[in-house]
């Protein structure tokens, strides 16, 4: 079983809709043609040092998508403050991860809007 | 100086009240190690060969003279009361406690200070030309632009797991002393008419795949710059190669795709970048350039200090090696040494840290500079207080008149500390200093620029070195090889492998022979090594060198 984690802790899988996977090597240059969606879009983490997952989505919220952004796999709570930043909505993590990083340490970092220098240069 | 927004310094302490968090997380098994590496090496913790060391960021290599304090006092603390000066404008600790890391990096915090991004697979802290600012040959003080950087980059959400570690350097003059040609980007400030810009160069880089970096775009207005590095990275972020450690680095990226499709990819995504920054940042950037407006300078007649040259000539000789130009008539700019011939280059103790932190509050407006050949500078100093300057030097044994010098070496901890090496390179170091200085001969040979590695990875800069010696291991013995001909100027070039490795205590008899070729050679004193080698090819040099194959093969 798979845990959601969102600024407001953690939470069972609540979509039903239909879901459009995203490999870390996905082509930037599909990236348009998917931003027009309205469902959820999952970027795959296979592991937590590969950081493609984020440029791929803040390109995809550059392009428009506005439907629900999740980054799935390895994404340790230090990194939720960088795949809030990045555009996703949530990170979706297996159990075993969720057990040893419980709710507190991804939610210590729920302030990811503070603290940004990126944010603060872009106006 | 750049002193802290209520901005920099909440983010500083959020930084580390989270490294100290996830120092506490590790310990209960939250973290694994694996997942802890990443975390500590960006907040600059690495394991050596026998303890963690902190490498800490002295950001574009400007210090005031508190910060300096500071440093010696976390030195007295909290290591063996001294620290290493390193290539990159760092400061390195040796021998810290894990569980004393997020008090040294609050004591950091207390002056401005910190250890953010010096290492790990992010964009690491921003070097700049250590004379920045003073520099009579600049068309403007690059430090600003990198401060700018500086917060871009920090913490920047989609680049702290890149493929690889990224470097950016600085300067803001022709003449190249920030080595920008050997970083992942370069930039150099031009002037175009009245417009200020960027020459941006990408895919520089040493290590195993030594590569001189290509210009990307010439000219880059001055509002384009944090949109057109954002898109280099990002398109470096996605290309970059994942699936070998030795080929991540960009200049891989760049070499393997080609420079054209590798700036077609980044224009195109700086287009869509390029909208998103309103130019807010232009306004940061200005009133960052407000608060580096150079000191009052004092109006003193330069006259004492050219009457004392006249009858001193220990200052005299201090004076040929260590100043340089600056921007105003009536001041220098002093390099200290921080290579006395035996010591280990870029070493200072806390004592020596002291004494340069009350010259700079004394006579240098209290402003140091950390150069990339692991010097320390004072970067104003008014020429009438310089023969005071040099008095308190040689009081402290600081006044080695050596800068630029055989012996003024930039060498790597190597095997004393570093868990990769293969090689020693300190004690090389300390040998032909003390070897060249014993024989008299440092004089006479002039300016020479030797650098050396422990190993593969370059962190002495070896290629980019006159004279290179790179240590490795062969079957479990020392072996070094030199490398000819490289340059880490406006000029770089990477230096050609002259033969054969030398056993560690061949090395030292090996750079006599050449050098005495040199000086042979030599058109007169005013032709350098490197000139004299770029006029005559390697033969003589090589011939020199192996002096058994020159016999067999004539
Ligand atoms: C714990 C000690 C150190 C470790 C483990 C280490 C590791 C490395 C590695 C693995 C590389 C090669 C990177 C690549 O080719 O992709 C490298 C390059 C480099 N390091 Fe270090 N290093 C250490 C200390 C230092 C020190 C003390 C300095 C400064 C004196 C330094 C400055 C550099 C520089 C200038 C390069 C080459 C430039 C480039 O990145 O291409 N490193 N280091
Ligand atoms: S060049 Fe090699 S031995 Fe020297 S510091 Fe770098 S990794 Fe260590």
């Amino acid at each position: 079983m798979s845990v959601i984690v969102r600024d407001d802790g953690f939470h069972p899988e609540d979509w039903d809709g239909p879901i459009t996977d995203l490999a870390p090597d996905t082509d930037p240059a599909a990236l348009p043609a998917l931003a027009d969606g309205t469902g959820l879009i999952r970027i795959a983490f296979p592991a937590f040092s590969d950081g493609r997952g984020f440029t791929l989505a803040r390109r995809l919220r550059a392009a428009g998508f506005a439907g629900r952004l999740r980054a799935a796999g390895h994404v340790l709570a230090d990194q939720y403050a960088m795949a809030r930043r990045s555009g996703f909505d949530e990170v979706e993590i297996p159990a075993d991860l969720a057990a040893r990083q419980p709710a507190d340490q991804w939610q210590a970092r729920a302030d990811w809007g503070r603290h940004d220098y990126r944010a603060r240069l872009k106006g | 100086m750049y002193n802290y927004s209520d901005f920099d310094e909440a983010f500083v302490r959020a930084r580390v009240a989270q490294f100290r968090g996830q120092v506490e997380r590790r310990l209960d098994g939250s973290l694994s190690e694996e997942e802890f590496r990443p975390l500590r090496l960006m907040n600059g913790l690495y394991l050596q060969l026998h303890a963690y060391m902190l490498r800490v960021a002295i950001p574009y290599g400007t210090l005031r003279s508190d910060q300096m304090r500071q440093l010696a006092m976390i030195a007295d603390r909290w290591d063996k009361g001294y620290g290493h000066f390193t290539t990159r404008q760092n400061i390195q600790f040796n021998w810290p406690k894990l569980t004393d890391v997020p008090d040294i990096l609050g004591a950091l915090a207390d002056v401005q200070m910190h250890a953010i991004q010096t290492s790990g697979n992010c964009i690491r802290n921003v070097t700049a030309d250590h004379f920045a600012g003073a520099a009579a040959d600049e068309v403007a003080d690059p430090r600003p632009v990198a401060e700018l950087i500086r917060q871009w980059s920090t913490d920047h959400a989609e680049f702290q797991f890149l493929p690889r570690k990224f470097k950016i350097a600085i300067t803001g003059a022709a003449a190249d002393r920030a080595v920008i040609r050997a970083h992942d980007i370069g930039l150099q400030i031009v002037r175009e008419g009245d417009q200020i810009g960027y020459r941006v160069l990408v895919g520089g880089g040493l290590g195993r795949t030594p590569l001189i970096g290509q210009v990307i775009r010439a000219f880059l207005p001055k509002a384009d710059l944090l949109p057109y590095l954002e898109a280099i990275v990002a398109t470096y972020n996605l290309l970059g190669r994942r699936d070998n450690k030795y080929k991540a680095r960009i200049k891989i990226t760049v070499f393997e795709n080609g420079i054209e499709a590798f700036r077609a990819a980044t224009e195109a995504e700086f287009a869509r970048i390029r909208p998103e920054f309103t130019g807010v940042d232009q306004d940061i950037l200005a009133g960052i350039e407000a608060q580096f407006a150079p000191p009052a300078f004092r109006n003193t007649d330069p006259a004492p200090f050219a009457a004392a040259l006249a009858v001193d000539p220990l200052l005299r000789a201090w004076a040929e090696r260590s100043l340089a130009p600056h921007k105003r008539d009536n001041h220098a700019i002093v390099t200290v040494s921080l290579k006395a011939h035996g010591a280990t280059p870029g070493d200072a103790t806390s004592d020596q840290m002291r004494v340069l932190a009350d010259l700079a509050d004394r006579y240098g407006y209290g402003e140091l500079r950390i150069s990339h050949e692991q010097n320390v500078i004072l970067p104003h100093v008014a020429k009438a207080d310089l023969p005071n300057v040099h008095a308190e030097l040689l009081r402290a044994g600081l006044a080695t008149a050596n800068v630029g010098l055989l012996s003024d070496i930039i060498a790597c901890p190597g095997m004393d500390y570093c868990a990769l090496a293969t090689a020693r390179s300190i004690p090389v170091a300390q040998g032909l200093a003390t070897h060249f200085k014993a024989i008299g001969l440092e004089d006479e040979i002039g300016k020479l620029k030797i650098k050396i590695s422990g190993c593969i990875n370059a962190c002495g800069h070896h290629h980019v070195g006159h004279i290179g010696i790179l240590g490795l291991d062969r079957a479990g013995v020392e072996n070094y090889q030199i490398t000819l001909g490289g340059d880490g100027s406006e000029q770089a070039a990477i230096g050609e492998r002259a033969g054969p490795g030398f056993a560690y205590d061949e090395v030292i008899p090996a750079i006599e022979r050449l050098l005495r070729a040199y000086l042979a050679l030599r058109q007169s004193r005013g032709e350098s090594f490197i000139d004299a080698y770029r006029r005559l090819g390697p033969a003589p040099f090589k011939a020199a060198l192996y002096p058994q194959e020159a016999r067999d093969a004539a």
